[in-house]
């Protein structure tokens, strides 16, 4: 457990210091993401090393974001002095996203 | 009050919703019923009737939510498990996770925009579609506000999971991989939760859509929502 979590620790701050360094917006996690992808596929990393962790933490991302979730009720003002754009654009973007993957994936693989 | 102020006191009360959440879950098994959705409210409202503030309540809730940003590098498991897959599918899945980011962001951030939201809550909105930790990286780094990205995350995630298997079957989506990215893409997790229920095909291709709209959400979002204020703000 202690060489898994170190793995995922080395990778986080991997990729935050890629983000710190090239000023680039994307998050240093999801970098860190892609370098931990990288180097198990190059065999620098093995499977199961980091695998006890990254179950964990992966089955029970779900838990983890109840916390920010909850600060939801410091914007109860912000929404609802805002609604109309934030609901409106809430249910459209959701039914866009749906209905474009599913079509283009669809229409890909036929052709 | 002060036993209420600990960080061990808001450590223990986030597991208890948690757990109780998915007790009640599993037991009637409802997608409106989501642990995710049921604990956070459970908790606004413990906190709402103790007079409990918000960032007492986050002092212990942080050590909690830091895990998430572990909790994404450790996606790079599963998205190597899954590489085989990609490069079987490479440019159907490419180019529909690509195409899935720039909808997801400009259909967002542009409605929001066009209605005459403020910029906090356009940036806060336009990363929505992708897993939350991901999703709230995105927003702090564009000046959104993570934790109202987070609500609304989690809200679009419930809303795919709902919706989203009525409204492929509506359009004739019949392949089961564009069934799983589709839920995947247009809301992560929980979405990816329902495309498990109707297979496994399904239920890797939402895992995989987590990872790479997730990336391809990442890279896009600056820029889009950069070019967007100034064609909507000239």
């Amino acid at each position: 457990m202690i060489k898994s979590l170190l793995i995922i620790f080395t990778f986080l701050t991997l990729g935050d210091l890629v983000s710190f360094l090239l000023k680039i917006p994307i998050p240093g996690n999801v970098i860190g993401m892609m370098l931990l992808t990288t180097a198990l596929s190059r065999g620098w990393v093995r499977l199961e090393d980091v695998k006890p962790a990254a179950d964990v933490l992966v089955q029970n991302m779900a838990f983890l974001f109840v916390p920010p979730g909850v600060g939801l009720m410091l914007y109860f003002d912000l929404i609802a002095k805002e609604w109309i754009p934030i609901v409106c654009a809430y249910f459209l973007s959701t039914v866009a996203v749906l209905v474009v993957v599913g079509w283009v994936t669809q229409k890909m693989e036929r052709s | 009050m002060a036993f209420l102020s600990s960080k061990v006191f808001a450590v223990f009360i986030t597991f208890l919703a948690f757990y109780g959440a998915q007790r009640i879950y599993l037991r009637f098994r409802r997608f409106w019923l989501n642990p995710v959705l049921l604990s956070i409210v459970s908790l606004i409202v413990f906190l709402k009737a103790t007079g409990l503030p918000y960032q007492t309540y986050f002092e212990g809730g942080r050590i909690i939510s830091f895990f998430l940003g572990p909790s994404v590098v450790a996606l790079g498991v599963p998205l190597y498990l899954q590489l085989e897959e990609i490069r079987k599918r490479g440019r159907a899945i490419g180019v529909s996770m690509a195409v899935a980011s720039v909808v997801g962001v400009l259909s967002a951030a542009g409605t929001a925009a066009l209605l005459g939201a403020s910029d906090a809550v356009i940036f806060s909105m336009a990363p929505k579609s992708v897993t939350t930790p991901i999703a709230m990286g995105i927003s702090e780094k564009i000046g959104g506000i993570p934790s109202l990205t987070a609500a609304i995350v989690i809200a679009t995630g419930v809303l795919g999971a709902v919706i989203g298997p009525g409204v492929l079957r509506l359009c004739r989506i019949r392949s089961r991989v564009a069934f799983g990215l589709a839920m995947g893409a247009a809301s992560h997790g929980i979405g990816t939760a329902r495309a498990v229920e109707e297979g496994e095909v399904e239920g890797a291709s939402g895992g995989l859509a987590i990872c790479l709209n997730g990336i391809a959400t990442a890279v896009v979002t600056p820029v889009l929502v950069k070019l967007l204020l100034m064609l909507v703000r000239p």
